[in-house]
């Protein structure tokens, strides 16, 4: 299976206005890091958003996808970053 | 999880107000997002706790569980998950960590 396809199309179903970075750290597929992007963070704790994408991954997590480093902003955190 | 596991995890996280569950010792990390949340900890002049997990297999699935959380390590302070490596860095570098930190109480009653 494609991971980076996998996780795109999860993370979309999930947040389907997010605009999403997703990079391979190592080249094996199984550690990630990215940058997500969405309205639906705001008013959110970072706990809350980092279980939200969490659970869009639902069981990639962590065999598939043994890490996934990523920021989850709103897009105004997004754009003063 | 059994409910001996489960209650091993809930008396580490309730008894030590800063509990990092890790890969490795803070001296010896087997995992380098164990190793960068240890080397917050200590950098802050945090007075932490910490469980290697990968000496015990029933913690380490366990606390996964016990946090709702899919990936280790995970910090603790004063009973909550605050997060992992990812959150605790950023909190760091926004100085809410230190705050956080602040507000734990102390480590003896």
């Amino acid at each position: 299976m494609d991971t980076r396809a996998e996780m795109m199309r999860r993370l979309q179903a999930a947040l389907p206005d997010a605009r999403i970075t997703l990079n391979d750290m190592t080249g094996g597929g199984d550690h990630w890091e990215g940058e997500i992007v969405s309205a639906s963070f705001a008013g959110q704790p970072r706990l809350a958003r980092y279980r939200a994408v969490y659970a869009a991954l639902g069981d990639m997590m962590p065999v598939q996808v043994h890490a996934f480093t990523f920021k989850a902003l709103t897009p105004a955190e997004a754009a003063g970053d | 999880m059994d409910k001996a596991t489960q209650d091993r995890i809930h008396k580490m996280v309730t008894s030590y107000p800063v509990m990092l569950f890790m890969k490795g010792t803070p001296d010896e990390p087997r995992c380098g997002f164990s190793a960068t949340v240890a080397q917050i900890l200590t950098f802050q002049g945090a007075r932490f706790a910490s469980f290697d997990v990968l000496a015990d297999p029933a913690v380490r699935e366990g606390i996964k569980e016990y946090g709702n959380w899919p990936t280790i390590p995970q910090l603790y302070i004063n009973g909550e998950l605050v997060g992992g490596a990812d959150i605790v860095r950023q909190m760091f570098e926004s100085g809410e960590l230190d705050e956080a930190l602040k507000a734990a109480a102390p480590a003896q009653g």
